[in-house]
């Protein structure tokens, strides 16, 4: 590989959270029953016309923003004319040359790395319907079915720049991307559900090089690691032709997944005249600065900054600054409950264990339970004044999730108070050892291990509310004194 | 049961004086339609027409009339979407469409309280000016049935100048509402882009397209603009803007107001149409009209851009008849094959003619010498027409260079486009124009003539348009 330089830009696909479709009221919602979330419009009837979800181009401005591109105040919809059976238009309403978003650009890491790739633009368009084939492919199906429920959600197609060097920095670039664009919720970005999808173009030219050599299209790529194994296959074919003396026409592949191969799908002079104009039923998109401004406002701050602020600001590791980030709830949680419990470190090892596993077996996120910042912060505060024991704390803690108690509470409750009185405990543990004279002398004659024994009758008898470390501390005391 | 020579207001004041009944007045007009050889029907609407014509008879009685117009029945182009109504758009590919949901026109028709009686005859989709090109068969003038209605909106004419019904609704997308209009002898409005919701009009090209009232006066015209005219949620193209009371615009008044004459316009037309016209500026101008001779210099180009425009926007526009979903499929061996063979069997050879054309338009190769040249050329026929609306209120025009002509007379595609010569205009400015009767030439075939205003300017063009009416037919008494 020493020899070219690899050259990758991708196209993604974004499907936006709308509620609603993109041109009508129809749900967004996924599955259903075939054909049951359509209307005239989705379904191109006769007569019918498109009208453009604000939301959607509230949620295109907010990806833009958010890969820093610069929003057009003006833009327009064009038409996309090709026939396919999942089209109901026969035309796909898109944008063409005057798209909503421009020129941005991304960061994202690699191996401790920080690279940017280039942003060209972002475009609104329209998805298509589904076809479901009566065999395992079109070519070996008798029939297929349309299925148009999915026709008409509103997507963003976001086009890089040619900035990508290598196939696992393109995996790494979605990575963070689908984090990004799940941060500030304008898509669930589910790839096994299509809401996430991408093509790629994949070029070599010589090391040294300033002029691109001929790129090659790979669609069908259903999975971040299909991204990279398609790119890394296609890096590979492409060196062995140039090193035979080959040449590389311009086609699109697609990517035979099990297989492990890309194989030509289309040539250049296969592909398709999309006709393009401008979509007459459709008028100019104007978005007044004010709204963008808007927008920007309600921008969160995005992972990678907020992760590296983390580890800055509150001393924790790239790794545990990275689980703290992974989604915007849990980072505001982390800093919410921070306010009243500035033990960064604990409040970390809390929220990625006990917290997140609680909160998986519960199906909820995080704006769903019970529990405050607050909550876990006064929790936390009471483990660390010896009140309770860490093992009572996520006891504690899995009650305020089914309850939704407040810790205070639940440990009254529950009787969980620690018996932290030394005189109260002297009394309980000059009992145990006189139960247990024999142990006691085989404690004092080495037997160091007895001493969990002691403390465990301790437990046992103070129904778990004895104070451990204070009992460890007065159990072994006496006995020494006693030699 | 004569009530089919009654006009809109005349059978509106009979309906509140309860002389007659909206059955009464539905029946009679099946009955005409029934009796008509002239084929302005593609679908006659008679349960659906008597059932509405009952609710609104029980209306009357209960006094909860939904408009002053309950009661009257009408006609609807069958290019517009009626749920439950078979619309074909006279085309084979839509001979059993049968759509699940009704136009804003027909929402806003039914709303009104007026009865449907049926879906008029047209050109296959709209393309064509003489409805020699519908699937269903030609409709007759019924001035003179050895020639065409006009079209595309021959049907919904031909209905109304044959009082198969009292008005209908047209659509226009470079005189299709006034061409026909003019041919039949009735008043034919098509008003500003945007002042009536599109929805659920089978698009021919949408930047295009307009519907509006083909009726037997300038009144009616006025009432059927009220009732169809407005915003909608549904068409991101439609004005928001208010709709004036219309009626109001009905006065015979039209002093100080500046008539445009184009030169363009006149020169090579047609003696006994300029005569026609000429009298009837005589007749303005003596009520106290002020009459300029204004210019158009992007005249000549006008039918070109339009074609061309209309021809792009059309290929798109009707690409989804592909067999998938609904009307006419045949069948191929894969889904390409049934595409070809669904429409190569479903469409006719004009439209056809103008996909090709408008393909071959659009392609990568052509876009910039063509689709985006005639928009460059629209912006200057814009301007042109902005140039002359600085002067002038209303430009006074033929709707048509010749009177209606005959079946089969013009088989070269470039001879029927030259029937649009005056309308098009129109269409690619979105200004408002309305044609009505002015006469007629030596064989007693209707001439018309045509009215444009400003955007928006339909209450100017409606009182320009009734005052001549009325001055004309005080004329014709005289005469008498």
């Amino acid at each position: 590989m020493t020899k070219y330089e690899t050259i990758i830009g991708l196209e993604v696909h974004v499907e936006l959270a709308t509620k609603s479709k993109i041109f009508c009221g129809c749900t967004t919602e996924f599955g259903g029953d075939p054909n049951t979330h359509c209307c005239p419009i989705c379904l191109g009837l006769p007569g019918s016309l498109p009208v453009v979800n604000q939301q959607a181009i509230e949620y295109a401005i907010k990806a833009g923003l958010a890969l820093n591109c610069s929003i057009a105040n003006y833009s327009k919809f064009d038409r996309k004319n090709y026939f396919y059976p999942d089209l109901t238009k026969a035309y796909q309403i898109s944008q063409y040359d005057q798209p909503l978003c421009l020129a941005g650009h991304m960061d994202y890491e690699l191996d401790g790395q920080t690279y940017s790739v280039r942003i060209n633009r972002i475009h609104v368009e329209e998805e298509a319907g589904k076809s479901v084939h009566s065999g395992d492919n079109i070519l070996g199906s008798e029939f297929s079915q349309m299925d148009y429920n999915r026709a008409g959600i509103p997507l963003i197609e976001i086009v890089t720049e040619p900035d990508i060097r290598m196939p696992a920095q393109a995996k790494a670039f979605l990575e963070q991307l689908k984090a990004n664009l799940e941060y500030i919720k304008v898509s669930d970005c589910k790839m096994e559900q299509g809401s996430l999808r991408c093509d790629a173009n994949i070029s070599l030219r010589p090391v040294g090089s300033t002029e691109f050599g001929t790129k090659v299209e790979i669609k069908n790529l259903n999975s971040f690691r299909a991204i990279e194994r398609a790119l890394e296959y296609e890096e590979q074919r492409q060196a062995e032709v140039y090193d035979q003396g080959g040449t590389i026409y311009q086609e699109t592949r697609t990517w035979d997944e099990k297989l492990g191969v890309t194989v030509t799908m289309r040539t250049k002079e296969e592909a398709d005249d999309y006709r393009y104009f401008p979509e007459p039923d459709l008028p100019p998109l104007i978005v007044e600065q004010s709204w963008i401004d808007e927008i920007k406002a309600t921008l969160p701050e995005l992972p990678l900054a907020r992760k590296n602020r983390f580890i800055e600001q509150y001393k924790l590791s790239d790794y545990e600054a990275s689980l703290l980030t992974a989604t915007q709830e849990l980072a505001d949680f982390f800093e919410a409950a921070y306010q009243s419990f500035p033990n960064a470190k604990e409040l970390s090892n809390w929220l990625t264990g006990e917290f997140a596993r609680l909160l998986n077996a519960s199906n909820l996120t995080i704006p769903e339970i019970p529990v405050q910042p607050g909550d876990l912060a006064e929790l936390l505060s009471i483990v660390k004044d010896g009140k309770i024991s860490g093992n009572q704390g996520r006891e504690v803690l899995g009650m305020m999730f089914d309850s939704g108690k407040k810790p205070a509470q639940i440990i009254k409750e529950q009787g969980f108070e620690q018996i932290s009185d030394t005189k109260e405990l002297e009394g309980v543990i000059d009992q145990i050892l006189s139960t247990y004279p024999d142990e006691v002398k085989r404690y004092q004659a080495g037997e160091d291990r007895l001493l969990g024994f002691f403390v465990g009758q301790v437990m046992k008898e103070t129904k778990g509310k004895a104070n451990p470390g204070l009992v460890n501390q007065i159990i072994r005391n006496k006995l020494l004194a006693d030699q | 049961m004569g009530l089919s020579k009654y006009s809109v207001t005349q059978l509106q004041s009979k309906l509140e004086q309860q002389q007659i009944t909206s059955r009464e007045i539905v029946e009679s007009y099946l009955q005409k339609i029934e009796q008509s050889n002239n084929n302005a029907f593609i679908t006659v609407t008679a349960d659906l027409a008597l059932q509405m014509a009952d609710e609104s008879d029980q209306r009357r009685k209960e006094g909860r009339l939904l408009s002053s117009w309950d009661g009257i029945p009408i006609a609807i182009k069958d290019n517009i979407s009626t749920d439950g109504i078979k619309t074909t758009a006279a085309s084979k590919m839509l001979a059993d469409y049968i759509p699940p949901y009704d136009a804003t026109v027909v929402s806003k028709i039914k709303a009104a309280g007026l009865p449907i009686i049926g879906k008029t005859n047209m050109d296959e989709f709209g393309m064509g000016s003489s409805n020699e090109t519908s699937a269903f068969g030609r409709t007759l003038n019924p001035v003179d049935p050895t020639r065409v209605p006009g079209g595309s909106s021959g049907g919904s004419a031909a209905a109304v100048a044959g009082s198969e019904v009292p008005w209908s609704i047209g659509s226009d997308t470079g005189g299709s509402i006034r061409q026909p209009a003019a041919f039949c002898g009735v008043v034919g409005l098509k008003p500003t882009y945007g002042r009536v919701s599109r929805y659920g009009l089978f698009a021919y090209a949408p930047s295009l397209d307009h519907i509006g009232p083909i009726t037997k006066d300038v009144q009616s015209a006025a009432a059927l603009l009220q009732i169809i005219a407005g915003s909608d949620y549904y068409d991101a193209t439609v004005a928001k803007q208010p709709v004036p009371d219309y009626t109001q615009a009905l006065q015979v008044d039209v002093t100080n107001l500046k008539l445009g004459l184009a030169k363009e316009y006149f020169a090579g037309l047609n003696s006994e149409i300029k005569s026609a016209i000429m009298q009837a500026i005589n007749v303005l101008a003596s009520a106290g009209a002020e009459v300029t001779e204004i210019s158009l210099p992007m005249a000549d180009y006008v039918n070109d851009c339009c074609l061309l425009l209309s021809c792009a926007e059309a290929s798109s526009s009707l690409a989804r008849f592909d067999g998938v979903r609904y009307g006419l499929r045949v069948t191929g061996t894969d889904s390409v094959e049934m595409f070809k063979n669904t429409r190569a069997a479903g469409f006719g050879p004009e439209v056809k003619r103008r996909i090709l054309l408008g393909t071959h338009l659009l392609s990568a190769a052509n876009y910039q010498k063509y689709y985006a040249q005639a928009q460059k050329v629209r912006t200057l026929i814009i301007q042109d027409f902005a140039k002359a609306f600085a002067k002038v209120d209303v430009i006074v025009a033929p709707t048509t260079p010749t009177t209606a002509f005959e079946f089969g007379s013009k088989i070269d595609p470039q001879e029927m486009y030259k029937s649009d010569f005056y309308t098009m205009a129109a269409n690619l400015t979105g200004i408002p124009a309305i044609s009505l009767p002015c006469g007629t030439d030596t064989q007693n075939l209707p001439i018309g003539i045509q009215l444009m205003g400003k955007h928006f300017s339909e209450e100017t063009l409606l009182r320009t348009a009734y005052t001549l009416q009325e001055l004309n037919s005080k004329q014709v008494k005289n005469n008498d």
